[in-house]
């Protein structure tokens, strides 16, 4: 028998995997979750039917979300983390011994329980005694935050479901307003490769800008996420992402990355014209 | 009663007639949707498809029989009616049947002065005479708000020739009047009691919410069920109580309603009727708690307030209607319409109207978390990013008016048009209002003094939406000579 599962990347494209094994299917209140183990890719959570990670790529998006910034400002010490619920971003940040504490805000209480479960590798980091959970709307935990955050990170599902608040206008403009006068906001930033995500990544990128002076865009690839080229967002009150980048200090955390060095750090922020076209235009 | 509300007959018919497959040589001419592709694909093939005209097995909207005849009746049950009938012309159309009910040329009506464009519309047609009531006003939120009963009871002592008393029920930012106590009063003076719930569906379901005007003993209601009850904007009920003979009301709507009455606007306020009874309480309680809360939040926010039950004074703030979102933004800085702009430009967030010192979203159970935290977060950021010194603002919205003409007699006078600015002291023969609310600042046959030019002038500055003139820039203005 062959199992595989496939998500839509565009009306006319698909992505298909083949599948060993379904371990979980439910649905919250928010969405449905499924988790499979497969063949190639090891095991995949799955959210409304999109892949949020693999095992086996999803160094790259939590080194990307994390070792960025951190090389930028190595003297982070408060960070929040909005959504994350499989905990990979949570994982990366808890290798810093610097970083004092770590609040993460998830709206959905089961992707947490069920990564717990079912993904180790990502979800292993939860009980580090830095790390604070809160299970609520990203949206409503930042509006009541005054300056007290060096570092946000958005790692949100696409902004169709519950991640919605995260890619709207309001929900920047609360998170300059909880972030130090240092203050750094990372966010996925969607893929400009197919035609259907273009608009969402002009408008991201035109809403942060409108609450950030410095607002940059970085790129990796991401082999299951559609097109494989993937987008982040770097925002911040004044640093810049590579002229303000301490390698050296960064270097002296010695941590070891499987995608991430300072070398690509300045590489990555240099982007192909087409996407720097969508952006200009955004 | 209630099991029989499971039914909807004119949503029953519309199935059955699909499933015939009846050839179509009738209008209308689209056939199904065949004639326009497009449309068709755009709107949905279903809802061309019983687009549909009058038949014998549909019933007809302007002499009911059949299934139309039998919505109408489960309506009445629902709202606690003697009679109810469906509006397809807006609920304009229901608000002027009832004045051409109530009044004929010459007759009195009393109403307070924040009315309805429609109402007053209604004046222009029949040539009824208002008698003004002055709403009470909340002078911190520079807003109008009902009537006191004592000022009604006066109004009918000094005009007992009047035939009908014109109530909001609620007014557009949530305010009740007594109405229970002004249904007596106008009772045992022989004169009706009509009802605008423009904006009062709800008040016939939920829990804890104003009374509704049939339950208080008025005798006609104009109920917006597109606004907050889930019809289609456009669909309306009419509802009648027992001193009202449903057949000359009959043919009062029937002097100016379509003969081709859109059976998508009947069938949504059958299936509308049917919802709100079956799940009116719940859904209306899940609006009540979102507004609550938000209400709660904004006001956390400072500044802004968002105003509750707590300005209830058993007088001209008799109840308020707690599912209603009003903010003032005054202390902000900020007129409430520039809230407004701000809030659909850079936010994305279209809220229902925002006046010179106040916005008014409207909650219903169709809203989730996110539109309501989106709502609260973006006010939060307005504040931060352009809040200003109030000092110097515009202080309030009702302006007593001084009434010289009825409003038919100015609006069919000689009129001549003149720059507006030059305009005091002459006789308005027109109308000018902010839309939305569409509330009057001029009425025809009024005085236009300088308070009102003020007025309009500080609306026009801060990108309020004016109309109503004849001239669409409103740079001039028609007035009696």
């Amino acid at each position: 028998m062959d199992l595989w599962f496939t998500e839509k990347h565009t009306d006319d494209v698909n992505f298909t995997i083949k599948v060993k094994k379904q371990l979980y299917s439910g649905k919250s209140y928010y969405q449905e979750i499924d988790v499979f183990d497969t063949y190639e890719f090891g095991r995949v959570l799955v959210l409304d039917g999109f892949i949020m990670l693999t095992e086996k790529d999803e160094y790259i998006y939590h080194e990307m979300v994390t070792a960025v910034p951190m090389a930028v400002n190595p003297d982070i010490k408060r960070v929040l983390v909005i959504g994350a619920g499989d905990g990979g971003t949570i994982r990366e940040l808890t290798r810093y011994p610097t970083i004092e504490h770590i609040d993460m805000v998830e709206i959905d209480k089961q992707v947490v329980e069920v990564c717990k479960e079912y993904l180790p590798q990502t979800a292993c980091a939860f009980d580090d005694k830095r790390v604070e959970l809160f299970f609520e709307d990203g949206l409503k935990y930042v509006r009541r935050k005054h300056d007290e955050y060096d570092l946000i990170i958005v790692d949100s599902t696409d902004p169709f479901g519950p991640g919605e608040g995260l890619f709207t206008k309001e929900f920047y403009g609360n998170c300059f307003k909880a972030l130090t006068d240092t203050g750094i906001l990372i966010n996925q930033h969607e893929s400009t490769y197919y035609d259907s995500y273009v608009d969402m990544v002009k408008r991201t990128h035109k809403r942060i800008g409108s609450a950030f002076p410095v607002t940059m865009v970085y790129q990796a690839h991401i082999p299951t996420y559609p097109s494989g080229h993937w987008l982040f967002g770097f925002a911040s009150k004044n640093l810049h992402p590579v002229y303000d980048m301490q390698a050296e200090k960064w270097e002296k955390f010695g941590l070891k990355m499987r995608y991430y060095n300072t070398r690509l750090h300045e590489g990555c922020f240099a982007l192909p014209n087409y996407v720097l076209e969508v952006l200009d235009n955004a | 009663m209630g099991r029989e509300q499971n039914n909807a007959p004119i949503y029953q018919a519309l199935k059955r007639h699909l499933s015939n497959r009846v050839v179509r040589l009738d209008v209308p001419g689209h056939k199904g949707g065949r004639m326009n592709k497009e449309l068709r694909d755009f709107l949905g093939e279903n809802c061309l498809k019983v687009d549909v005209n009058s038949m014998k097995p549909l019933d007809n909207l302007c002499h009911p029989v059949s299934v139309i005849r039998e919505a109408e009746e489960l309506a009445s049950e629902a709202f606690g009616a003697r009679h109810t009938f469906f509006i397809v012309n807006g609920t304009t159309a229901a608000v002027q049947a009832m004045v051409f009910t109530a009044c004929k040329a010459g007759d009195k009506i009393i109403m307070p002065r924040n009315v309805h464009r429609s109402a007053i519309n209604a004046l222009v047609v029949c040539g009824a005479v208002p008698v003004y009531v002055n709403p009470g006003t909340n002078k911190r939120l520079g807003i109008p708000l009902g009537m006191s009963v004592k000022d009604v009871e006066k109004a009918i002592m000094e005009n007992p020739d009047a035939k009908a008393v014109l109530v909001n029920n609620p007014t557009y930012y949530g305010v009740c009047s007594d109405i229970k106590k002004i249904c007596e009063i106008a009772h045992a003076h022989g004169m009706l009691v009509l009802a605008d719930e423009a904006h009062g569906t709800h008040l016939y379901f939920g829990d804890d919410l104003p009374v509704s005007a049939m339950a208080a003993g008025a005798d006609m209601a104009a109920v917006s069920i597109h606004k907050t009850g889930g019809s289609l904007t456009q669909s309306s009920f009419l509802l009648c109580g027992k001193r009202i003979s449903e057949g000359y009301v009959r043919q009062i709507i029937n002097l100016t309603q379509t003969t081709s009455g859109s059976y998508l606007l009947m069938v949504s306020l059958d299936l509308a009727r049917k919802n709100l009874f079956l799940n009116g309480r719940d859904m209306f309680k899940k609006a009540v708690d979102y507004a609550d809360y938000a209400r709660e939040e904004i006001n956390k926010i400072g500044g802004y307030y968002a105003f509750g039950r707590e300005l209830e004074n058993g007088d001209d703030f008799f109840a308020f209607d707690s599912t209603k979102l009003s903010v003032h933004t005054r202390d902000v800085g900020l007129a409430g319409v520039e809230v407004y702009d701000i809030l659909r430009d850079d936010y994305d967030i279209q809220i229902e109207f925002g006046d010179i010192g106040n916005i008014l979203a409207i909650v219903s159970a169709g809203d989730r978390e996110l539109e309501i935290e989106r709502f609260i977060s973006s006010l939060g950021e307005i504040k931060r990013l352009y809040g200003k010194d109030p000092s110097g603002m515009f202080d309030h919205e009702y302006i007593n008016p001084q009434v010289v003409l009825a409003p038919q007699q100015a609006f069919y006078n000689d009129k001549k048009s003149m720059p507006i600015e030059k305009s005091e002291g002459m006789i308005c023969g027109e109308f000018v209002m902010c839309y939305p609310p569409g509330i009057p600042i001029l009425a025809p046959g009024e005085r236009i003094t300088r308070d009102i030019l003020d007025y309009i002038a500080y609306c026009k500055e801060k990108g309020c939406f004016l109309t109503g003139t004849e001239d669409l820039e409103i740079n001039n203005i028609n007035v009696v000579v």
